[in-house]
């Protein structure tokens, strides 16, 4: 079978069109189910088109239900479990690239295979270790554990990064009289920043959409993150499908926005840093 | 201002021994040529000197003083590499300024010096420039100033006119010697092109697979190669080597030709030799005593000159002829070769049979 070059391309428009309906429908009517009454929601026929617009459920999901402290904490638990993972794996990162260091290629590995297993696979023995250290249900327990699988992450990300910098910036700066750290800080980290943000961003979004550990090893309101906090909403006797529909959208929204605002290096950095070497 | 010695360098990346047991000296104030084919280990013992890379063994003396362990900055060297490594995110004036940034020299001194070398090295109007916005050649110009604003010990070259293009690499050859000659600094100069070592040295340093083959003036090495391969390496047109045997009174060439013994060759008879004949020692247009039969294989024009290849046996000689030479391929005729000239070298070790200062 041939096509016109014009039938290829109504072909693609037309499959690619069905795949983003098919993608992005359990998001649209998330968004639909945050912005109808509560009797639009259990309609049946459902309505997509024709129903009452309120945002009742919005403000519910900051003032009334308590959501809002759960938000906080993930707020605080992504950006301190971010902060670390790149404080720590960027040096290291640098490290890895420039230094001649013994079994590198071995140690790369080991610290990669700590990613391997899913998380529920470790999550009762660090349930244990964490109740016996007294780390449960705290909210440095989780950022310790999200720093634990982002580091490993930034260490592989960045060292693309670092490949991509020539390492004579830092001979010459060192000629130029400055010690080997300088030569860092101010020649090549300076050329890292795209890479970094890149790499935090996705050590960011990571975090903030843990569930597994934060279900397992926080209980409390005070620390819960959000995604636990808002599973907990459904399985009471009614479900304020409204609410949890709102705050899902809540959730969503600022994982979107950075998304949108480095999507250049997440693009560069899933095919060029991470892939190389 | 600077002696710089490495004794004994040795570094070795992984199964590849990159020095194997380097040494120079470098006389103070001296243009010292580290010449060598790719591989050869050149960078690496430029940045071994600089301090840029552990050494497996040996150490580097600066003025007299030993610096093995040093950092790069207490060397007190500046360099200039190959790529140039110019702050990407830095105007050339910051370029040129870091060195004397990064100790700290007060703004109007660093000004002043950046001045200076600016007008030395005619980049004036480049300073406000980042470095993606100025050609090879002024990316190699700025990358020789920040080089050039200070007064190190020593100055270390790698290769830094390899990426320029012909005409610019002639015109920076003597502007380098020039800034040379008025600096008397000590200069190492690390490059893999012969016609620099030759036109701007003081003393060459031959270097091959990590080992130093040849130590001397550039005359030296092209006068009295140490070895068959050294005699390969410097010159151009390559020098021709025939593989031979002393008879008696006579070399008998193993594609059965005959030449008079030059008197200074002191092989045993049947001892297996290589004789070394370069292009301007070999002429078609004169006649002598000693001379090889051999067929016109081509003729390579070069305007001022004519290169002339002539088929003895399975061997190609090179001989230098005046540009009016003619002839076409096939032609019989007979080189006459200038045997006080000549080279010979041991088949087996590759050593010469002349020892430096015989002759």
């Amino acid at each position: 079978m041939r096509f016109s070059v014009r039938g290829r391309a109504v072909l693609e428009v037309a499959l690619l069109s069905v795949l983003a309906v098919v993608m992005l429908f359990p998001v649209l009517w998330m968004i639909e189910t945050s912005l109808k009454e509560n009797r639009d929601v259990y309609a049946v026929p459902a309505k997509l088109f024709n129903f009452d617009v309120t945002l009742d459920h919005y403000r519910d999901v900051f003032v009334s239900s308590g959501l809002s402290v759960a938000f906080l904490n993930s707020v605080i638990v992504a950006g301190a479990s971010t902060v670390l993972a790149t404080v720590l794996g960027v040096p290291a990162a640098w490290a890895y690239s420039r230094f001649a260091v013994k079994a590198k290629k071995d140690q790369l590995f080991f610290i990669l295979s700590t990613r391997f297993m899913p998380p529920v696979v470790v999550v009762i023995p660090i349930f244990l270790m964490y109740r016996y250290i007294g780390l449960i249900d705290s909210a440095l327990g989780l950022i310790l554990i999200y720093t634990a699988f982002n580091v490993p992450f930034t260490i592989w990300m960045m060292k693309g990064f670092v490949d991509e910098v020539p390492a004579e910036y830092e001979d010459a700066a060192m000629l130029d009289g400055y010690t080997r750290l300088q030569a860092f800080r101010k020649f090549t980290l300076p050329l890292l920043v795209p890479g970094i943000a890149a790499t935090a961003v996705f050590a960011l979004i990571f975090s903030w959409n843990e569930f597994v550990f934060a279900i397992f090893l926080t209980s409390s309101d005070e620390v819960r993150t959000a995604p636990p906090a808002i599973a907990g909403l459904i399985g009471g006797t009614t479900v304020d499908w409204g609410l949890v529909a709102a705050s899902s959208v809540v959730f969503a929204l600022p994982v979107l926005i950075f998304a949108y605002l480095v999507r250049k290096h997440l693009v560069a950095g899933v095919t060029l840093g991470a892939v190389r070497r | 201002m600077g002696t710089v010695a490495a004794h004994g360098l040795r570094k070795s990346f992984g199964k590849v021994q990159a020095l194997d047991g380097v040494t120079l000296d470098v006389p103070d104030g001296s243009f010292f040529v580290v010449l060598g084919p790719s591989g050869a280990g050149k960078t690496t013992t430029l940045r071994a000197i600089a301090g840029l890379e552990q050494l497996d063994a040996g150490s580097v003396h600066l003025d007299g003083r030993d610096a093995t362990g040093d950092t790069p900055a207490e060397r007190d060297l500046a360099m200039v590499f190959q790529s140039y490594a110019l702050y990407p995110r830095r105007t050339a004036y910051e370029n040129i300024a870091s060195p004397l940034r990064a100790r700290r020299r007060s703004p109007g001194e660093i000004a002043a010096a950046v001045d200076r070398v600016a007008s030395l090295l005619h980049i004036e109007r480049l300073l406000q420039r980042r470095p993606a916005q100025l050609s090879g050649g002024e990316m190699q110009r700025v990358a020789l100033a920040r080089a050039l604003v200070r007064s190190p010990r020593a100055f270390l070259m790698d290769e830094p006119l390899t990426n320029l293009d012909l005409k610019l690499r002639v015109e920076m050859r003597t502007e380098l010697t020039r800034i040379h000659r008025s600096l008397g600094a000590t200069f190492v100069y690390v490059t893999n092109d012969q016609v620099e070592a030759l036109s701007m040295a003081d003393r060459v340093a031959v270097l091959k697979e990590g080992k130093v083959q040849q130590i001397g003036t550039p005359a030296e090495v092209y006068e009295r190669p140490a070895n068959q391969w050294v005699a390969g390496f410097v010159g151009s047109p390559p020098i021709s080597l025939l593989p031979c045997q002393a008879q008696g009174d006579h070399l008998v060439g193993a594609e059965g030709w005959t030449l008079p013994r030059p008197r200074w060759a002191t092989a045993e008879d049947g001892r297996a030799l290589v004789l070394g004949l370069r292009a301007e020692d070999l002429s078609v247009e004169r006649r002598g005593d000693a001379s090889l039969p051999g067929e016109l294989y081509g003729l390579e024009p070069l305007g001022d000159r004519t290169v002339v290849d002539v088929r003895v046996g399975t061997e190609i000689l090179k001989v230098k002829a005046r540009p009016t030479v003619t002839g076409s391929p096939g032609e019989r005729l007979r080189v006459t070769v200038d045997l006080d000239r000549a080279h010979l070298f041991d088949a087996g070790t590759g050593l010469s049979l002349a020892k430096a200062g015989t002759r």
